[in-house]
């Protein structure tokens, strides 16, 4: 008899555990007032790189302002799927990516010349959906980040347009500016600065789905329903520079096929949002919690 | 003040006192540290305690202030274990005082100047005393070595139940000789990297650079000495707890050997990893893992085998029930090679599979996911060794009838539901995505904080019970004041 109400208690958390959750559950809706096709220019010149602040150079280049958001990429899949870029492939779309340099170091997995995954689309939290012709956006994701994307994906969608992935070095200065600080914005974070782990923002509920992408550019300072953000840009201008989704980056090392991800999601906490923070993962890897911008 | 210095006395020049202050400022750092953790930033706690108590928590300096943490509260572990062997083990009255002289100024002096440097402003002068301490420790570790030397006749073993030579050489003494040596030589695999990263003020967790192809010597250096030192921690908690048990005969003689055995390949495939036999380290390791996990297998059956035979001598004909009862009647005896069987569940099992699906499972993770499984791995491993010293030191303390079962069953009970939460979380990617984790997520934290959080408070009735016992004239303390731990060995 003693023994039966831990033992209740116990089960009804574990029963709660077991509920299935609702990825589709309705989400609020917001326009942030920042367009995903803008471009930054950030110039040629040094910055201090890194944890440990080495001076570093990078050649000027743009970059998005923003992710790119699951609308731009259902257009890109449309154009490309019309243009025979990307071929639908059972239930994943798939494009040619022709193939790294192998050295056949420990670990090292050997990256081909062929078609290779961009998007699975039989995943429950993808949010671009297929139905036989066309390519459209799960509604209220419309100015959300791409997410479930591969680096094939993420590398596919830059290079149709003309464009690519920055470089780890570029993606860290667009985010830094040309001081020391670790998150775009400066040296503290709050829960109004970024999406990131039970931020508590409108989007998430961590009794249930837990932590969702917020659309691209709402940490702009602006209040959404009475939810007010702080303007989090970097000191060039850019959104979601941390958290809200890690963001695929565009080196290939040597001996290695992992792909490298910065800025930290809305699933990781604020030591994974400092801006050196890298994450890696195979580049066939697609999550909830990854997207990418792009940059020329 | 004859008063205030009889119980300075206790405290800092008795075993039992001497422990009891490591625990004490376990617990406290502990307690105080834990809440800047993850969860607890979660529900806000971390930044009240912040503000609180004035911490300066400088972005760029997260990992620094990790490094430093773990080594304080590691220093202080590695002082109560030092402070066993010497009440267990023979040796020269004047070593065994110097030693512990040393490690406790060392370790107390590394956990009060080293946190003050890492969380509260870099006064350097507190740095200088954090290094200062952990030289006081390492010298320690060199006088014990020193101490233990099992080929001083004196400390040769006489009785043949024993693991002995035909020359009385005490193959225990030889395990703990050989553990402590290694443990000494293992230590400049962190101090000299620990030299040449910090004073180009450089630090890195081993767990973020896991995947990459290429690592300086002094990156490995790294690597090796973490994961050896918490695997040497163990090994000499295992010895010990032998040594309590009065572990002996057959199983005693063939598991002194395999532990020493163990203990010197494990060793050598380490410190193989800054020399050109990197590629096959690996592959040492586990050939030296085997016989030292072997070696606390014979302990655990042997050790059973005497709870059992020792609690059902008055029965003409147990049975089975019967001898399950008397196996699991004192927890405090119970729980430490239970643990160290719960650890191949947690901990042993874990880095085995891993180290066998590492390409085609956990590799193919984001290093993120990665990371988890590492850190909660050596976590628990860590906290596991913990709760056998709790164990041991609730006998220790004379717990007796139902405190003792409630001390003893507390803490394997909520530590085993702590770490089993640990293992399940680390792991959930194998069967549960992302996007539907949050449910399990939110259940497995709530059992592992609960675990870990009624461990700590029961660790802290304990603490209370003590402090309020150094208040009384005649407490528990006067008992303790000459009891040495060789007296308590099981007979």
């Amino acid at each position: 008899m003693r023994c039966t109400l831990p033992t209740i208690l116990l089960l009804a958390v574990f029963l709660a555990s077991c509920a299935p959750v609702d990825l589709n559950a309705a989400l609020p809706t917001f326009d942030t007032g920042v367009d995903p096709n803008t471009w930054v220019q950030i110039p040629a010149g040094e910055f201090y790189a890194g944890q440990h602040e080495k001076y570093e150079t990078t050649a000027a280049y743009e970059i998005m302002i923003t992710d790119v958001t699951t609308a731009q990429y259902a257009n890109f899949l449309n154009e490309a799927l019309a243009a025979g870029s990307v071929k639908v492939d059972g239930d994943q779309i798939v494009g040619y990516y022709p193939g790294d340099e192998f050295h056949a170091v420990k670990h090292e997995e050997q990256i081909n010349a062929g078609d290779w995954i961009f998007i699975p689309l039989n995943d429950p939290s993808q949010r671009i959906q297929w139905d036989g012709t066309t390519f459209t956006v799960q509604g209220g994701y419309e100015n959300h980040p791409m997410t479930m994307v591969s680096w094939f994906g993420a590398w596919g969608y830059c290079g149709y347009n003309g464009w690519r992935l920055p470089t780890e070095l570029e993606w860290e200065k667009a985010g830094r500016g040309t001081d020391t600080r670790p998150f775009p914005w400066g040296d503290e974070m709050l829960r109004e600065n970024a999406n990131f782990y039970a931020s508590r923002d409108p989007f998430e509920d961590m009794s249930s789905y837990g932590s969702r992408t917020t659309p691209v550019g709402f940490y702009n300072g602006q209040t959404y329903d009475g939810y007010t953000t702080l303007d989090s840009a970097s000191p060039y201008g850019l959104y979601d520079m941390a958290g809200n989704v890690w963001q695929w980056t565009g080196n290939v090392y040597e001996g290695m096929h992992y792909r490298f991800l910065r800025g930290g999601s809305k699933d990781t906490y604020d030591m994974d949002l400092r801006l050196w923070v890298r994450n890696n993962a195979t580049p066939t890897y697609a999550s909830p919690g990854a997207g990418f911008r792009c940059a020329r | 003040m004859q008063a205030i210095n009889q119980r300075l006395n206790y405290l800092f020049s008795s075993t039992k006192g001497l422990i009891l202050v490591a625990i004490a400022m376990i617990a406290i750092v502990t307690a105080v540290w834990g809440m800047l953790s993850g969860p607890m930033a979660e529900m806000g706690v971390r930044e009240v305690v912040v503000k609180l108590l004035g911490m300066d928590m400088v972005q760029a300096e997260r990992e620094g202030r990790i490094i430093i943490l773990y080594h304080s509260i590691a220093m202080a572990v590695i002082a109560i274990e030092v402070y066993m062997i010497t009440s267990l083990l023979m040796m020269k009255p004047f070593l065994k005082t110097a030693v512990r002289i040393l490690i406790t100024v060392g370790y107390i002096v590394t956990m009060i100047f080293g946190l003050s440097f890492a969380y509260f402003g870099h006064n350097w002068a507190f740095h200088g005393l954090y290094i200062f301490g952990l030289s006081l420790i390492f010298f320690a570790g060199v006088l014990l070595v020193t101490a233990l030397w099992p080929w001083n006749k004196e400390y040769y073993q006489p009785d043949k139940t024993y693991a002995r030579l035909k020359s009385g050489l005490d193959l225990e003494r030889l395990a703990f000789f050989a553990t402590a040596v290694t443990t000494v030589i293992s230590a400049l695999f962190g101090a000299i990297p620990g030299s040449y990263f910090g004073n180009s003020f450089e630090v890195f967790l081993a767990e973020n650079i896991i995947r990459y192809p290429e690592k300086t010597t002094m990156e490995y250096s790294v690597i090796g000495h973490l994961h050896i030192m918490l695997a040497l921690i163990a090994i000499m908690i295992t010895l010990i707890i032998g040594r309590w048990l009065n572990f002996k005969g057959i199983l005693h003689k063939i598991a002194m050997p395999l532990m020493i055995l163990g203990t010197i390949v494990l060793n050598l495939g380490v410190w193989g990893v800054v020399t050109p036999l990197e590629p096959i380290a690996h592959m040492i390791i586990y050939v030296g893992a085997t016989p030292s996990m072997l070696a606390a297998l014979l302990l655990l059956i042997w050790s059973w085998g005497m709870l059992i035979r020792t609690g059902t001598a008055h029965l003409q004909k147990p049975t089975f029930s019967q001898k399950i009862s008397a196996l699991l009647r004192d927890p405090l005896k119970f729980g430490p090679t239970w643990q160290m069987l719960f650890m191949n569940f947690t901990t042993s099992g874990i880095g085995i599979f891993m180290a066998v699906k590492l390409d085609e499972i956990f590799r193919i993770w984001p290093a993120r996911e990665e990371r988890i499984e590492l850190t909660g791995h050596w976590h628990v491993l860590s906290a596991i060794i913990a709760t056998i010293i709790l164990l041991y030191y609730g006998d220790m303390l004379g717990l007796k009838g139902k405190l003792r079962q409630f001390y003893g069953w507390g803490i394997i009970l909520l530590s085993n539901l702590a770490f089993a939460s640990v293992t399940v979380f680390e792991m959930k990617r194998l069967f549960i995505s992302e996007a539907e984790q949050q449910p399990l997520v939110n259940m497995l934290m709530y059992l592992m904080d609960f675990g870990l959080a009624m461990l700590l408070l029961l660790l802290a009735v304990v603490m209370v019970w003590r402090l309020s016992d150094l208040f009384k004239k005649k407490g528990r303390w006067t008992e303790e004041m000459d009891h040495e731990l060789s007296q308590e060995v099981l007979k």
